[in-house]
């Protein structure tokens, strides 16, 4: 089944699941106040954050290359290996042969949605090694079987009923109502894991050029743990998470934490500049870092989808979109849900087979007007339709249609034409369209405006 | 009243020509009212916005050309529906980038007002009058509001009648569903949209959803056919022309 069929079969699903859409509609809600309160109490003007941000992040993307050199330069003085993946292929085989050097068995984790984006897991797990999730939304999914719901909140999709019996199945606890039961089993679960994992894995909120640093924003501290206990502490990281210097954290922490999760700042925040120094008495003893390229060269080299690598992945046009809200983050089958993922995905993957993503939007404007660095979403998503079609990647059927389209409405009389033949047709054909589509399309009145003003004007 | 505007060009959206006139003779009448002289000029079809949003830019340039003509003289052109005073305003810049129409597209967009923001522009909302003892919902359309910026208008047009109560959902504005063609290729997504949209403003108890924008009320108003809702959706023009007695 392509991508496209199995999307529009799971969007059907999820359309008529209204439990679903309850679920959703609440966790969205919730998060919607506190971020909205968050914004007014903490930004003295959140308008000029966000152009500040931008401005920022821009300055990045004009000098890309020499800031990753930079960053490079200075975390590898301190004893960090630096390795440049291309492809997911890259990344996977400079991250085994990492674990293959340090004969490495068990893997932990923090959430990163890059290390998705490379199938990770997947292929820890087929070279016989074992992986954790540390992040309990994460962990949630990984025992479930399943892939992050949403970029911030993987297993927002799972009530504390569903998760409580996950437990009980996978982890034997027993079955409980208390949040804060089902954590303190996690806990339990995971205790051991960072104890005696051999690689901890993390991905990184932001690459600090000027001084050399990854910063880890969370809210359990078990990112903190993911790469402090291990011996090994590796990074997987898009080459577009840098930050020209530590000065740029002050406006992102709390801009990240405010557009993700409404908070002012989050609960933890890491800055790592190397594996541990002589003198130190902790923290690994090897640092590597993998940064993953994956096509974002591509959308670097492209004037109009440049602007698209200042997303710093905080989620809030996941939930301000109406769309995603009403689907949910499982029904796009790609690591990166809603509209910053229906903008990139088809130039990171091939147009062909995902183009159908910058279709599934009604063009709100939503996503737009909550983005913290001010990507303009919608319009991003307008263009990949026109690139869709000028790649032929769109369907035969809409091409044509909208081809005569064109020609009915290229003239008045053609219209007219065209209108009282449709008109005339309508009332047959209506029962030969498709439901979904038939109920879409109203009564059409024998007389158009046009037809009418005539004689209302002369009367 | 501006009288260096007191000639208005109707620009009658694709939608309301073709399956709701009666919304634009409904403008035609509040424009008359207010003492405007209003032209129709039959040549217009259609903006190009569904070409446009399909990714289809030649075929949305070839409708939108053809637009660009009709309105080339007028000094005003006012239009009951945000979205395509959008996909003017807005789009026909990406759309005649580089073209020989640019400066036409551009001067186009600076002289279409969508109603309401007319009203605002023209000073009035205070002259508007009436009484009409309603529960009114008004769905805010993503365009008005995010395209053009068109912020409080119809609701301060609304409050001005006597005996009408507001009910406004909280975290507004959200979408309908309607989204073009996106309600043709996603008609279930669409179609929930809407539901909800419906449901939000039927648990308020309203007695009429009102909307500036004539694609969201086909979509809410075919969506609420579908689902046995009977509440009346209706364009702030109609709703207008009601509860101002006008006739």
């Amino acid at each position: 089944m392509s991508n496209y069929s199995s999307f529009i079969r799971r969007s059907e699903e999820k359309a008529e699941d209204r439990g679903h859409l309850l679920k959703i509609l609440k966790a969205v809600s919730t998060h919607d106040s506190k971020v909205e309160a968050m914004k007014v109490s903490q930004f003295r003007d959140w308008a000029s954050a966000r152009v500040q941000a931008e401005g920022i992040k821009n300055h990045v993307l004009e000098n890309l290359p020499e800031l990753l050199e930079q960053f490079e330069e200075k975390i590898s003085a301190r004893g960090a290996e630096v390795f440049w993946a291309r492809t997911t292929g890259e990344a996977q085989t400079h991250f085994l042969d990492i674990c293959r050097q340090h004969n490495a068995h068990k893997v932990i984790k923090s959430k990163s949605m890059t290390t998705e984006e490379i199938l990770l897991n997947e292929t820890i797990e087929s070279a016989g090694m074992k992986v954790w999730e540390s992040d309990l939304g994460e962990m949630i999914v990984q025992l479930a079987g399943e892939k992050p719901y949403h970029i911030v909140t993987p297993a927002m999709h799972k009530s504390t009923a569903e998760i409580s019996e996950l437990f009980h199945e996978k982890l034997g606890t027993p079955m409980t109502d208390s949040a804060e039961e089902l954590t303190m089993a996690a806990r339990s679960y995971l205790r051991d894991a960072y104890i005696t994992a051999d690689i901890g894995v993390t991905g990184a909120n932001f690459l600090i050029a000027g001084e050399g640093a990854i910063i880890l924003t969370e809210n359990e501290g078990n990112a903190r743990l993911t790469m402090s206990c291990p011996p090994v502490h590796v990074v997987i990281a898009g080459i577009e998470k840098l930050l020209p210097s530590l000065e740029a954290l002050p406006l992102f922490l709390p801009l990240l934490a405010t557009s993700g999760t409404g908070q002012q700042i989050t609960c933890y925040n890491s800055i790592i500049r190397g594996p541990r120094q002589a003198g130190e008495p902790d923290g690994p003893e090897k640092l590597y870092i993998i940064l993953l390229d994956n096509g974002r060269s591509d959308l670097y080299s492209s004037r109009r989808f440049r602007e698209s690598l200042r997303c710093i992945r905080c989620g809030a046009c996941l939930n301000a979109c109406p769309v995603y809200r009403t689907i949910g983050g499982h029904t796009y089958q790609t690591t990166y849900q809603g509209p910053i993922g229906s903008v990139i995905t088809p130039h990171l993957k091939p147009m062909k087979e995902w183009q159908h993503l910058s279709f599934a939007s009604s063009l709100c404007a939503a996503c737009t007007s909550v983005c913290p660095v001010k990507i303009d979403l919608h319009t991003l998503l307008l263009e990949n339709r026109s690139e869709a079609y000028s790649d032929h990647a769109t369907g035969f059927l809409w091409r044509v249609g909208l081809k005569f389209w064109a020609y009915m409405f290229g003239s008045r009389s053609r219209l007219n034409f065209f209108r009282t033949i449709g008109w005339i047709k309508l009332p047959f054909i209506r029962p030969f369209i498709p439901r979904g589509l038939r109920k879409r399309i109203p009564v059409i009145p024998s007389k158009s405006f046009s037809n009418l003003w005539s004689s209302h004007e002369r009367s | 009243m501006n009288t260096a505007h007191s000639k208005i060009a109707l620009f009658i959206p694709c939608l309301v020509d073709q399956i709701y006139p009666e919304i634009g003779f409904a403008m035609a009448s509040l424009l008359k009212h207010f003492g405007y002289e209003v032209n129709y000029d039959s040549r217009q079809t259609c903006c190009g916005q569904p070409a446009f949003n399909a990714g289809h830019r030649s075929e949305a340039g070839k409708v939108a050309r053809t637009f660009l003509r009709v309105f080339k003289e007028p000094d005003i052109v006012v239009g009951p529906s945000g979205s395509c005073t959008a996909m003017i305003r807005n789009y026909y810049p990406v759309l005649f980038k580089d073209d020989h129409d640019c400066d036409a597209a551009l001067a186009l967009g600076s002289k279409v007002l969508e109603f309401s923001e007319f009203c605002q522009r023209e000073n009035l909302i205070e002259r508007i009058e009436g009484k009409f003892k309603a529960l009114v919902g008004f769905h805010n359309s993503c365009h008005s509001y995010r395209e053009l910026g068109i912020g409080q208008a119809p609701v301060e047009m609304l409050k001005r009648i006597e005996g009408l109560e507001l009910r406004q959902p909280a975290g507004e504005p959200v979408c309908c569903g309607f989204g073009g063609l996106f309600s043709a290729k996603y008609s279930a997504i669409a179609a929930a949209m809407a539901n909800t949209r419906l449901l939000t403003f039927t648990e308020l108890g309203v007695e009429y959803i009102v909307s500036n924008d004539p694609g969201c009320i086909m979509h809410m108003r075919q969506e609420a056919i579908d689902r046995g809702i009977g509440t009346p959706i209706l364009h702030l023009t109609e709703f207008l022309v009601k509860a101002m007695n006008i006739t």
